[in-house]
């Protein structure tokens, strides 16, 4: 089976995490992105993992739930059950802005084209695009806009502060 | 008026792009319509009973010559040759095709124009009073404040996809000219007791299935913190506003559930955060801003010359329209003049190219080229010489604009209704129509003071039923229409949601109904006195009596 393929740091990657959504299912080693139920009952053992770590949050998490672990991390995943959801849009600037995380935010569920260039300025570095659709027409989207008013994750400065003077 | 920098520009033209490209992807069928309808209804194009229809933004209002003239060009080429001012200030075009809404938008380009963020579940177009910077009543013009909304909340990252729609609406006036306490956000500004300029928030405000008047959420915001304010309510309202029903969705719900204070600290607990950052607005962007909004340049001149004297006293008529369609400007010597766009038998809020391009003519020659739409569906001239005004008066006459009813009952607020919206239970313009048929004798209308009557044809409430004097809303009865009637709501500074008289009417009897109930009003009022204070000391059961008596 060819490896699945997923945007990072906007290019076409291959994917060396493998998620987990149910403890049983956890592999020996390699790459894992376990959704935070998984993490909460077995922290301790994933910490001696052979393998990178990710947590996979739904777009409701509260912040708090994962602040502690953020630097254990290799990963935190956002999960879209539907792309009009928008609440992982702010979680992602919170986990991002408040807390510090820096290692890869990644979009999972139903991440499409369209909604990738808010996505990437909420935070998300990381985009594991929807599998019946394209994804050399979805990185297109990181690049609809070149201009932005608000301030964001990547820039912290609103249109205001950043026109010379 | 705001003039788009290069950077305004860019992102516009490239707005336009990425709708082409979604709408081609769309007609090829990479997109389904389920993933096509949040795009093209954050660019203002619904699909719609007979056509596509395409909502255009106009930021809080302003309108000029240039704008309205592609407003005219497009009417004529892409429409059936009229435009239809929304109660949002917005402009909606009923017939354009959907393969061709992209070049619609291309042309809109042109002049700073667009469909951005008119409908979805995201942050719509900021509306304010028609009378900014002329008022004599206002603190100060909240236009410079609605385009800082307005760029804050274009294309905000994280608000694309809210539980559901949302508006912001600002007051800079002691009277509520922009029924900010029916709005998500209201923002009222005031003066505190040192004289500072700030802001009071109102929030949870709304019509809809669920009519509520906003709760202050603070007193007295600093203007350098709005936006961080702001951006703090939407994203509490983004985390914890119901997505389950969308009935249940707006922000009213959540504050009602929460209640006021509960809402009030996670705002402020988000708000910490954002306060004192580079969000903070700086005195210089808000002087630039309002560096936009500078006066014309007024001429020095008397209030009531001679030659405007003269006139009021040999025309009646004109000195009539004067008294009902003119409205006091903070310069002496000017006026504002509200052009009413709700003669009998034409569908409040319709105008024709012809008429859009003579409007744009007249605004050039008279108001220094600019023109505002207004919430009750009129357009405003807001800086016309009073030496001019009877020149100007007999344009209006041939156009059709000078029906002499600005506020009363005629001066009807309506929606597009049944015959033309899919959400619609029942039509809505007919039922205007009808009204203004029965009240056709002007001096009885003007001896009924000002009343404003509302009409909307579903429950989504467009035509704002519930804070109507009067208010009019239609139902479905088993696939036939019916209109149930509500009295003395307000939208103003004493905020009220009218209350429902009771069972609904038939179509052919509205009109009979409020008559009757005119009748009451009239039977009851003491001296002076006007619809809603009449309202406010009888009281519903009066009116009940009458309308439901045995014939």
């Amino acid at each position: 089976m060819q490896p699945r393929k997923i945007i990072r740091n906007r290019e076409i990657v291959s994917d060396t995490f493998t998620y987990v959504t149910d403890a049983s299912q956890l592999p020996a080693s390699g790459d894992i992105i376990v959704d935070l139920p998984v993490w909460k009952e077995h922290k301790t053992a994933l910490l001696n993992h052979n393998g990178k770590i990710g947590v996979q949050l739904p777009g409701d998490a509260e912040p708090e739930e994962i602040a502690e672990d953020l630097p254990k991390l290799a990963v935190v995943a956002i999960h879209f059950s539907v792309f009009r959801d928008g609440r992982g849009y702010s979680l992602a600037r919170i986990l991002r802005q408040r807390f510090g995380f820096d290692g890869e935010l990644r979009a999972t569920g139903d991440v499409l084209r369209d909604q990738l260039f808010y996505l990437q300025r909420c935070g998300f570095d990381a985009f594991d695009t929807r599998p019946d659709r394209c994804i050399q027409e979805a990185l297109k989207g990181l690049s609809d806009f070149t201009v932005t008013y608000q301030a964001d994750a990547n820039e912290k400065r609103p249109i205001y502060q950043r026109r010379p003077t | 008026m705001y003039i788009y920098t290069e950077y305004d520009q860019k992102l516009l033209n490239e707005r336009v792009a990425q709708f082409r490209s979604q709408t081609e992807r769309f007609l090829k069928g990479d997109l389904t319509s389920e993933e096509f309808l949040p795009l093209r209804l954050q660019n203002g194009l619904y699909v719609q009973r007979h056509a596509p229809m395409l909502r255009i933004a106009v930021p809080y209002g302003m309108l000029d010559s240039a704008k309205l003239r592609v407003l005219g060009e497009i009417a004529r080429d892409f429409d059936k040759g009229y435009a239809h001012f929304s109660t949002r200030q917005n402009v909606q075009f009923n017939w354009p095709e959907l393969a061709q809404v992209p070049d619609i938008l291309a042309k809109l380009a042109t002049v700073q124009m667009h469909g951005i963020q008119t409908s979805g579940n995201c942050i719509r177009n900021t509306t304010t009073d028609q009378f900014a910077g002329v008022a004599r009543d206002e603190i100060e013009d909240p236009r410079p404040w609605c385009e800082i909304i307005r760029q804050w909340s274009t294309f905000h990252p994280e608000f694309a996809f809210l539980p559901r729609k949302f508006k912001i609406a600002v007051n800079a006036a002691a009277d509520d000219r922009a029924a900010i306490k029916f709005h998500d956000i209201g923002v009222q500004i005031v003066k505190n007791a040192q004289g500072e300029t700030g802001f009071s928030i109102w929030v949870g405000g709304g019509l809809g299935r669920t009519p509520i008047v906003a709760e202050e959420i603070t007193g007295f915001l600093p203007p350098r913190y709005l936006l961080s304010y702001l951006e703090a309510i939407v994203r509490v309202y983004n985390r914890y506003g119901r997505r389950d029903n969308k009935y249940k969705a707006r922000i009213k719900i959540l504050v009602k559930a929460l209640g006021i204070d509960a809402f009030r600290e996670k705002v402020e607990a988000e708000w910490q955060h954002m306060k004192d950052t580079e969000m903070d607005l700086p005195e210089a962007e808000i002087s630039r801003m309002k560096g936009f909004f500078r006066e014309p340049a007024y001429a020095q001149l008397q209030d009531n010359p001679p030659v405007f004297a003269d006139a009021r006293k040999s025309s009646p008529g004109f000195d009539n329209w004067v008294r009902r369609n003119c409205t006091a400007h903070k310069k002496p010597g000017y006026m504002a003049v509200t052009l009413s766009l709700k003669a009998t038998a034409v569908a409040p809020g319709d105008v024709s190219t012809d008429d859009l391009f003579a409007i744009a003519d007249l605004a050039d020659r008279f108001s220094f080229g600019e023109v505002r739409s207004t919430h009750n569906q009129n357009v405003v001239m807001a800086d016309v010489r009073q030496d001019q005004l009877f020149d100007l008066w007999q344009q209006l006459k041939a156009l059709g604009f000078a029906t002499a009813n600005i506020g009363y009952l005629t001066d009807i607020t309506c929606c597009p209704g049944g015959d033309f919206c899919s959400l619609a239970n029942a039509k809505s313009i007919p039922i205007a129509e009808q009204i203004q048929r029965r009240f056709d004798d002007l001096d009885y209308l003007y001896d009924l003071g000002e009343i404003e009557l509302n009409i909307s044809g579903c429950m989504n409430a467009c035509g704002h039923h519930h804070i109507g004097t009067i208010g009019i809303l239609g139902v479905d009865k088993k696939g036939e229409e019916f209109y149930q009637i509500s009295l003395g709501g307000n939208s103003g500074t004493n905020a009220k949601i009218g209350q429902i008289v009771g069972p609904s009417f038939g179509e052919a009897d509205v009109a009979d109904v409020i008559a009757k109930i005119i009748d009451v009003y009239v039977e009851k009022r003491i001296e002076g006195e006007d619809f809603q204070s009449t309202f406010e000391r009888v009281g519903l059961a009066p009116f009940k009596e009458k309308v439901y008596a045995a014939a």
